[in-house]
């Protein structure tokens, strides 16, 4: 579990976050909503480190990352696997070898070992074919497929997506929604997912924090996102015509029923 | 400057895993210094052919000895030719490739990947450059050394140039300094550390994109020439004077 509590983070004066407090639970996708610009790559940054926030608490499992020493913030982060919104493989390494970094980095197993860690979680993904290639040769749905199986190389306690649908036709994206889904509920992981996708909010919304300017502005589940009275939300999720019609028709429905 | 001091503290510490950094180290020297080769040896070839043609024209006076030709190059490429001027175009060709390729990591969060997994990102990019390029850039310059007065001793077989194979022999041999190909070769030791430290620094700060990339490769450029004429300056007044 991962709370964060009163965040505020300002660039040069502009409040980007202000006061979010938010619980990210265990074995459930945590969703993070908002339109561009509305601060979820910030906030998803801060919690995991990269930026520190202006004040604020981020506790994980009761351990605050704020507080931290250098050495244990980077045990910490053994414990973390993220999926950046470019996929950010390294391109001077092959798809395996990609997946075998923090495992050389960081593991103790033998080389054999290492290798058949990284081909389990390669085959995990379905990307056993790509091993050899170079991540330019190949799509944007497998490069994202390969950054999954690099983030659960370690075995991550907490998983992070920023944007795992950016770039990625419908059907890809549903995809790797639902292979993020079915990796956190078979490891129990608490993982952290930015998006704007309508989609992913239907279909693995366990748990979503709606932000919009900085502020949290509601906090429920896939089924309440639907119902909720709330202005700014159903603009949100509304504003597509695909899904003002799956309104209408549901209201109608209700009206006869 | 301070920024500067700060990366190269976090880039200078002892490796996390040995073994990959010397397969990193490894690559570096296959990139940066082993694919450098062929520019260096094609450059020194003709500038040391030029420099010897020229001196021989511009030294026509018969009061002045024809070994002189044979001297006066092998000095301007063993002080300064095979050394800075060698360095000041390899900061070209590796300054833009370190920058280019450190800023395109930072760009597209190939950075932040790896420090989210806990690695000393500068750690595991910088350092494998910048002792790669100390430990062979120095050869670099021992072969622009040979090839340039190859290129020197080929001149002076055409007639048409005044000299002869032997006095331009001579004069290479003539008040050898063993010092100067030292003083040569420490001069490239420090360039190679600014080359590789200072577009390390422009790639790793990039902000923004491809664009801003660009800009961090030309800069990078620029400042390592500027501090590689500085050092020069300097180096020269201490070991020379
Ligand atoms: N490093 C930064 N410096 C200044 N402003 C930033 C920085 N990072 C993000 N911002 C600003 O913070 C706001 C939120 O950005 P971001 O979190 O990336 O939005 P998104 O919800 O699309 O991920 C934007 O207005 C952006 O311009
Ligand atoms: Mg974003």
């Amino acid at each position: 579990m991962i709370e964060v509590k009163n965040i505020i983070k300002s660039f040069d004066g502009r409040v980007v976050l202000n006061n979010i407090s938010a619980i990210f639970e265990d074995g459930k996708t945590n969703l993070i909503i908002g339109r561009s610009g509305s601060g979820k790559t910030v906030l998803i940054k801060d919690i995991i480190g990269l930026i520190r926030p202006d004040s604020g608490e981020i506790l994980y499992d009761g351990r605050d990352l704020i507080s931290m020493s250098k050495k244990e913030l980077n045990k910490l982060r053994r414990e973390m696997g993220m999926l950046f919104q470019g996929s950010a493989l390294f391109d001077s390494m092959t798809v395996l070898e990609n997946v075998m970094f923090p495992l050389d980095m960081f593991s103790n197993a033998s080389a054999a070992e290492r290798r058949k860690r990284a081909q389990f979680c390669l085959d995990r993904v379905n990307l056993s074919d790509a091993e050899d290639l170079y991540p330019s040769e190949i799509s944007g749905g497998m490069m994202k497929r390969a950054a999954i199986a690099r983030a659960i190389a370690l075995n991550p306690k907490y998983l992070f997506c920023d944007e795992p649908n950016s770039g990625l036709d419908p059907k890809t994206s549903l995809l790797i929604d639902d292979l993020i889904h079915d990796i956190t509920v078979e490891y129990n992981m608490t993982t952290v997912i930015n998006t704007h996708d309508m989609n992913s909010v239907m279909n693995i919304g366990d748990n979503i924090i709606f932000i919009r300017e900085g502020v949290k502005e509601w906090q429920g589940n896939k089924e309440e996102v639907i119902t909720s009275r709330n202005k700014a939300l159903n603009d949100f999720i509304f504003a597509s015509d695909l899904a003002k019609k799956v309104r209408e028709v549901e209201e109608k429905e209700s009206k006869h029923g | 400057m301070g920024e500067y001091v700060l990366l190269m503290k976090k880039s200078i510490t002892f490796p996390d895993r040995w073994s990959m950094f010397f397969k990193q180290l490894i690559k570096e020297i296959y990139k940066l210094g082993v694919d450098s080769l062929w520019i260096v040896i094609i450059i020194s070839a003709f500038i040391g052919t030029v420099i010897a043609i020229q001196i021989s024209l511009n030294i026509s006076s018969p009061l002045i000895p024809k070994f002189t030709i044979g001297y006066t190059t092998r000095e301007i490429i063993l002080l300064e030719f095979s050394s800075s001027i060698m360095c000041l175009i390899l900061a070209g060709k590796v300054g833009s490739n370190i920058a280019s390729e450190i800023g395109t990591m930072r760009v597209t969060e190939q950075i932040d990947a790896m420090e989210i997994m806990g690695v000393n990102s500068a750690n595991f990019l910088i350092l494998p450059k910048i002792i790669g390029m100390m430990v062979f850039i120095p050869v670099l310059v021992i072969f622009s050394m040979f090839i340039g007065i190859l290129g020197g001793i080929a001149a002076s077989y055409s007639t048409s140039t005044g000299m002869t194979p032997a006095s331009f022999e001579f004069g290479l041999q003539f008040y050898f300094t063993q010092f100067y190909v030292w003083y040569s070769i420490i001069k490239s030791i420090v360039y190679a550390f600014l080359i590789s430290s200072i577009a390390s620094y422009f790639g790793y700060n990039v902000k923004g994109g491809a664009l801003e990339v660009g800009k961090a490769s030309t800069n990078a450029v620029v400042m390592s020439s500027i501090m590689i004429l500085l050092a020069d300056v300097i180096l020269t007044h201490i070991m020379l004077t």
